[in-house]
């Protein structure tokens, strides 16, 4: 066997069936999701603690945010969210240009989100607030920022699946990378839900 | 041997192609393994020599070749690579990634482009990592807060580095969980698998989800030092024994990712040098998954003298009891499955029955530690040093040398020359004791660890203790030097020289690109040593 | 709900359990906004209805947009587990936080 044609059997993974790899590559990207809750979880738990310590500068700087900002970005996540869910089940009935206006439609939300992100951020530092205010606002740049980077890297990983899916790569037995990508996308909007509950609502 | 009639035609090995990019950019997981194995070898090699000048500084009291804030630094240079560069992938992703592919009978890992991705994000964070070897840090391997924050020494590279390398851990860990639970040969059930397939999976499942906390909590770090924040801070209102919580909330089930691959590797080594099929195989292998669940309980048992609240520390203490339990089961296992067994004193098993009285001192001496009262006298002193030498050393470094014997004909081919070996084993293994030994005296007389000078009366075992280093060093040297000599001038391996049964032995040494011709069909577990077939 | 598979072993979820999914989030967070500003006398009761309708709409979004519901029960256990590693070091933290003796010293 000629090295080269060994390489191909490496990259390329066809010892493995189809469905092997389909499931194989949705447990890896759950087990990537469990990492992850651990890695917010704990900012979770730094924000449990000091919390439950310093309540009077939780409320103070809950009043500091913008519920309607924040409602807004979570109405918008929820809806990228049910594009994405939509456009794997359009990939999985055949339905390519489908996918690729509802992949654009949620990165056109992960946009508008980070479009509002940038109007907080910028409105917070206008009335000289950093992450050095105080614990709340550390933890509020902490976390908003950490998952702001997780909207970016999901948006890139959306885009390339949808250039990928105009080239006509994805059909109704090839849809693994669209349903990973969303996967992870979801997450995102977990992962936000939990934020704006934490620090826009009961803080 | 039963399978000199397998395949000898002409068939390329994976060591066959040659050339610099073959090798960097190659998605064999054989030869990421030895890449893995050369690499970690060279930082164990530096940081050795770093614990070298620390035994060189402590032969006399006060000053003997460098001040104290070097001093400082040199300990925590010595800690922090030993065991983020070299110990934590130390097993599992060298051996690991040369052997659970052969074992499971696959053709290589499930995602070998993410294997790949995670050696070179490994490399990158250790760069990163010495980029602090400018201005070392010295605030030992643990970065305790406050310290952490104030101290001018660049811990910013480093702890950015350990981040770095933290996914590298994260990615090779959900890569193993994937490939056992998908890539497994037909036949291969659960309880076929070796043992170091379970020692291999469970601390995959602990390199998953343990590794994210201290990656976050190292983020933390570097925003207090960038930002200002005041999480660990306590003249911002925070909390440094917060730190300490997430530090080893990561930081003690690591130990398991050190060790429980150590364990997978006596566990293949004992049967087949005993020639009788392991001993309790279940009892080891759910032990393992037991000691990685448990692992993550016991964390608290490093902040006994922190100013940790009362209950939750006799909680943790308890908690720390438990995971002698499964640790025990173990031993005893591979103590039955020697008894009335054919031994055969090669070198593999000369270092694994070092490794039975090493770890067995280790763990005993682990309880001491795990107990409240014990430990307000102990904590911090030398008798902590020697513990956590006698594990990690004791432990997992001598079933790497192990593993890097029994192994050597499969990976290179060759034979390693076993009179030399066996040479370096008694230098390594006397000299380790000498060092750690005076180590435990002096700790419970009440040596603290970390100090750069001592009172007098310690000196007779500080010199005991550098001596040993120094045979401790000359063995690993001569063990070294005889292994890369045999690379080149050893004698012709046959494909199972030993007479293994598991299937890496099974294909040709060194294994063609592909693993095997043919993906084996298993019919039954690799154990079954003393029966005639 | 659907039980439609397909030749990868993969589920699809149809367009209308998506929709109504959608709605229930929508409507979820309408009602989380508004408790929020209601006053219990207890801080404590609204930070419990907001995490708990959080956990509710997390529950939504990975049962059926991320396919959990019909998935392997060895991803169950691994995201179980993760949860239960999440309990435990805000549980032990949290525990130790609050009980911790602090000696008061004087200079």
């Amino acid at each position: 066997m000629a090295a080269t044609s060994v390489e191909h059997l490496h990259s390329d993974g066809h010892f493995v069936t189809p469905q092997d790899k389909y499931s194989s590559m949705k447990l890896g990207m759950w087990l990537f999701i469990a990492t992850e809750i651990l890695l917010f979880g704990g900012l979770f738990a730094v924000y449990a603690i000091y919390r439950a310590k310093f309540p009077e500068m939780f409320f103070n700087g809950r009043d500091e945010l913008s519920l309607l900002l924040g409602t807004t970005n979570t109405v918008i996540l929820i809806v990228s969210s049910f594009s994405i869910a939509m456009g794997v089940t359009a990939i999985q009935r055949g339905k390519k240009n489908l996918l690729t206006f509802l992949i654009i439609v949620t990165l056109l939300c992960g946009a508008l989100f980070g479009v509002n992100k940038y109007f907080e951020y910028t409105a917070k530092f206008h009335h000289g607030i950093f992450p050095s205010t105080d614990i709340f606002f550390a933890l509020y740049f902490m976390m908003t920022s950490l998952h702001m980077l997780h909207v970016i890297v999901g948006m890139a990983i959306l885009f390339i699946i949808m250039i990928f899916n105009m080239k006509g790569k994805y059909s109704p037995s090839n849809y693994t990378a669209p349903e990973v990508g969303a996967l992870y996308w979801h997450l995102v909007d977990v992962i936000w839900i939990y934020l704006f509950g934490l620090l826009y609502l009961v803080a | 041997m039963a399978d000199g009639t397998m395949v000898e035609a002409v068939r390329p090995t994976y060591l066959d192609r040659k050339g610099f990019l073959s090798w960097a950019l190659t998605l064999d997981h054989k030869r990421l393994g030895i890449m893995y194995l050369v690499t970690i070898m060279v930082f164990f090699l530096f940081a050795g020599i770093m614990g070298m000048l620390v035994r060189l500084e402590l032969l006399t009291p006060g000053k003997t070749v460098m001040g104290p804030d070097t001093y400082n630094q040199i300990f925590t240079i010595h800690g922090a690579v030993m065991i983020f560069i070299v110990i934590v992938p130390g097993i599992s992703a060298t051996f690991g990634n040369f052997l659970i592919p052969l074992m499971i009978g696959a053709r290589d890992v499930i995602f070998p482009r993410l294997n790949l991705f995670s050696y070179w994000i490994y490399v990158g964070g250790a760069l990163i990592a010495l980029v602090s070897l400018l201005h070392p840090i010295d605030t030992g391997w643990t970065f305790y807060t406050p310290y952490s924050i104030r101290t001018g020494t660049s811990v910013i590279p480093i702890t950015f580095g350990v981040f770095v390398m933290g996914f590298s851990s994260i990615l090779t860990g959900l890569n193993f969980i994937v490939t056992i639970h998908k890539l497994r040969a037909p036949g291969m059930n659960w309880h076929r698998m070796p043992l170091f397939i379970w020692a291999a999976y469970s601390t995959a499942v602990i390199q998953v989800l343990a590794t994210p906390v201290i990656a976050i909590t190292l983020l933390l770090l570097i925003a207090e030092r960038v930002f200002g924040i005041g999480f660990f801070d306590p003249a911002k209102g925070g909390d440094p024994i917060l730190f300490q919580h997430f530090f080893w909330f990561y930081s003690h089930p690591v130990v398991y990712i050190m060790i429980l691959p150590a364990f997978g590797v006596i566990s293949e080594i004992i049967p087949v040098f005993s020639r009788k099929p392991i001993f309790g195989y279940k009892a080891i292998a759910y032990s393992s998954i037991a000691i990685a669940l448990i692992g993550f309980l016991v964390w608290g048992h490093h902040l006994f003298v922190s100013g940790m609240a009362g209950w939750v520390a006799k909680v943790f203490s308890f908690l720390t009891f438990l995971v002698a339990i499964p640790t025990a089961i173990k031993v005893w296992n591979w103590l039955a499955t020697m008894y009335r067994g054919s031994i055969d004193l090669k070198t593999p098993m000369l270092y694994a029955l070092g490794f039975l009285f090493l770890f067995t001192i280790a763990g005993l001496t682990g309880l001491f530690l795990g107990t409240l009262a014990i430990n307000v006298h102990l904590h911090d002193t030398y008798f902590v040093v020697a513990h956590f030498h006698y594990t990690m050393m004791g432990g997992t470094i001598m079933m790497l040398f192990a593993a890097m014997h029994f192994w050597f004909p499969k990976m290179i081919g060759k034979m390693y020359g076993e009179a030399v070996a066996k040479i370096a084993f008694a230098l390594i293994f006397i000299g380790f004791n000498l060092t750690f030994i005076p180590q435990f005296i002096m700790g419970m007389e009440g040596m603290p660890r970390r100090y750069y000078d001592y009172l007098p009366q310690y000196h007779y075992q500080h010199v005991l203790s550098s001596i040993g280093a120094l045979v401790l060093g000359v063995g690993i040297l001569v063990m070294l030097i005889n292994l890369i000599y045999c690379i080149f001038k050893g004698e012709k391996a046959p494909s199972n020289p030993f007479g293994s049964k598991s299937w890496e032995w099974q294909t040709t040494s060194p294994p063609p690109t592909e693993n095997f011709e043919e993906i084996p069909q298993v019919t039954d577990w690799t154990y079954g040593y003393g029966k005639k077939n | 709900m659907s039980t439609e598979t397909h030749e990868l072993g993969g589920h699809i979820v149809p367009y209308k359990d998506l929709v109504l999914v959608v709605t229930a989030l929508v409507i979820l967070t309408g009602i989380t906004v508004f408790v929020s500003t209601l006053d219990f006398g207890y801080a404590a009761l609204n930070i419990f209805i907001a995490m708990a309708i959080a956990s509710v709409k997390a529950c939504l979004v990975s049962l059926w947009f991320m396919h959990l519901k019909f998935e392997d029960v060895i991803t169950w256990i691994f995201i179980i587990f993760s949860l239960v590693l999440l309990c435990l070091l805000i549980g032990f933290s949290l525990s130790d936080e609050f009980l911790r003796i602090t000696p008061k010293v004087n200079f």
